[in-house]
């Protein structure tokens, strides 16, 4: 318990140090002007995001072929975190969009990409929430997963090929793309911490999940007596 | 060989089943015939506009009409209480996929063949000079649906609300059939004809990919 707390407090104070960071030590964007400071919440979440898909496709994975039930916590505990990223990635880029392009909303490649992300995730969430049986539960979902991973290159060429209309403002586009070294900096550290809060996040609702697998299977007992 | 002598036993009892009573034609093509006609009113569309969105909407019917059409082949088997049977008698339980994926591959094409024509004359499309074409981006799209569609009802049969489950799993997966098929249609209905053979591609790769995560992981599918 101490421990925990001891790392959400540190957590926190590194929160404020990297906003601090963000907002004060990078340099304000020459042609956007302060609305680009959004990018340090929406890129990082972005990446944290993928992340956490990864991990939560390997747990799918590892969970079909072990059959333990820690791979089925890791993999919603990874959905869930994963899913919470994507909704920031999701809010912040309309916030952005809206003075920058003009619009709110286009259907570009890495916006459509992040919206079936969204929703394959959802879908995810939501078959879990419609099977009863534990390892039922835990093995089909598991499937679904990872269905769903293999589906994102397609969903990504399928949209980049044929929907793509506007040619992308180029950030953080290859090595070294004139990116000011401060604001590199920035990224990088608030991507740190947002991994780290990640991991934070994962480990909470893993404890959780396996908590009510716990509850679940006294349950199950107390009701079979 | 054994895998393919057994697909085709049961890809026949799933066709004799089905032309017993041709229940799941008959209503799949009437539905695909309301959502084209209901799209037609809601657009009023002229030729120039119904040219444009025409594909679009024909796919999104398909599309419907699939996510209705897959639900009973695997409830049939939990109904009469089958499905334990088949894995018994099949060497290959991919061997039952695999069965279930040519049948619903097969029904799909023959409502949308049924239905094209009408199709065409509803949204005033020329399709005779890029028949062939198309015949092949339906082939390979109800495939790619097929596919992923029999995984997906294998998997939401088992579930609670399995009516509503199935299109909230298949549709955002089937994002990149919708986009690929579409774009190649749009481009064969244009009044100078296109073959995109990139779209074309790009759904057999679809196609194959699922195939072959079908082969991998469908034994996990069916366990009970």
């Amino acid at each position: 318990m101490l421990k925990t707390i001891v790392t959400c407090v540190l957590l926190f104070v590194l929160i404020a140090l990297t906003a601090y960071i963000a907002f004060h030590y990078a340099p304000i964007e020459r042609t956007m002007g302060i609305i680009q400071k959004i990018f340090y919440l929406h890129l990082p979440a972005a990446f944290t995001s993928f992340v956490a898909l990864g991990v939560c496709f390997f747990a799918n994975l590892m969970y079909v072929f072990k059959r333990e039930a820690k791979w089925d916590w890791l993999g919603v505990s990874a959905a869930e975190v994963g899913l919470a990223f994507i909704s920031v990635v999701l809010v912040t880029g309309p916030i952005w969009a809206h003075p920058v392009w003009g619009i709110w909303w286009t259907w570009d490649a890495r916006l459509t990409l992040t919206f079936v992300l969204w929703l394959l995730y959802v879908a995810y969430l939501m078959l879990r929430s419609m099977l009863e049986e534990p390892e039922k539960r835990a093995l089909l979902s598991a499937l679904f997963g990872i269905f769903a991973f293999l589906d994102v290159p397609l969903v990504y060429f399928s949209i980049r090929w044929w929907r793509t209309q506007h040619p992308q403002p180029v950030i953080l586009g290859g090595a070294g793309s004139g990116l000011d070294p401060r604001m590199r900096i920035a990224y990088l550290l608030v991507w740190a911490v947002f991994l780290a809060l990640m991991v934070l996040l994962l480990k909470a609702r893993y404890t959780l999940e396996s908590a009510r697998a716990d509850v679940d299977e006294l349950r199950r007992e107390a009701e079979a007596v | 060989m054994s895998l393919l002598s057994n697909t085709a036993v049961l890809l026949g009892k799933e066709l004799r089943t089905e032309f017993r009573s041709r229940e799941l034609l008959t209503t799949t093509a009437v539905f695909i015939l309301i959502v084209m006609v209901l799209f037609s009113w809601t657009f009023g569309p002229t030729t120039e506009e119904a040219r444009r969105f025409s594909p679009g909407l024909l796919w999104l019917a398909f599309f419907f009409a699939a996510s209705l059409m897959l639900q009973p082949c695997f409830l049939r088997e939990q109904n009469n209480d089958t499905l334990s049977a088949l894995r018994l008698s099949a060497s290959d339980t991919f061997a039952i996929l695999l069965g279930k994926v040519a049948a619903n591959t097969i029904f799909l094409l023959l409502s949308e063949l049924l239905l094209l024509p009408i199709f065409a004359v509803l949204y005033n499309v020329p399709i005779q000079p890029v028949l062939p074409e198309m015949l092949l981006v339906l082939f390979l799209g109800s495939l790619g649906i097929a596919v992923s569609g029999t995984a997906l009802a294998a998997i939401s049969s088992q579930a609670r609300m399995r009516e509503l489950m199935l299109p909230i799993l298949l549709f955002p997966l089937l994002v990149p059939v919708l986009v690929a098929s579409t774009e190649v249609t749009r481009s064969l209905f244009d009044p100078n004809p296109l073959v995109k053979w990139k779209g074309i591609g790009f759904l057999a790769i679809f196609d194959l990919v699922f195939l072959t995560a079908l082969w991998l992981f469908g034994e996990y599918l069916l366990e009970e």
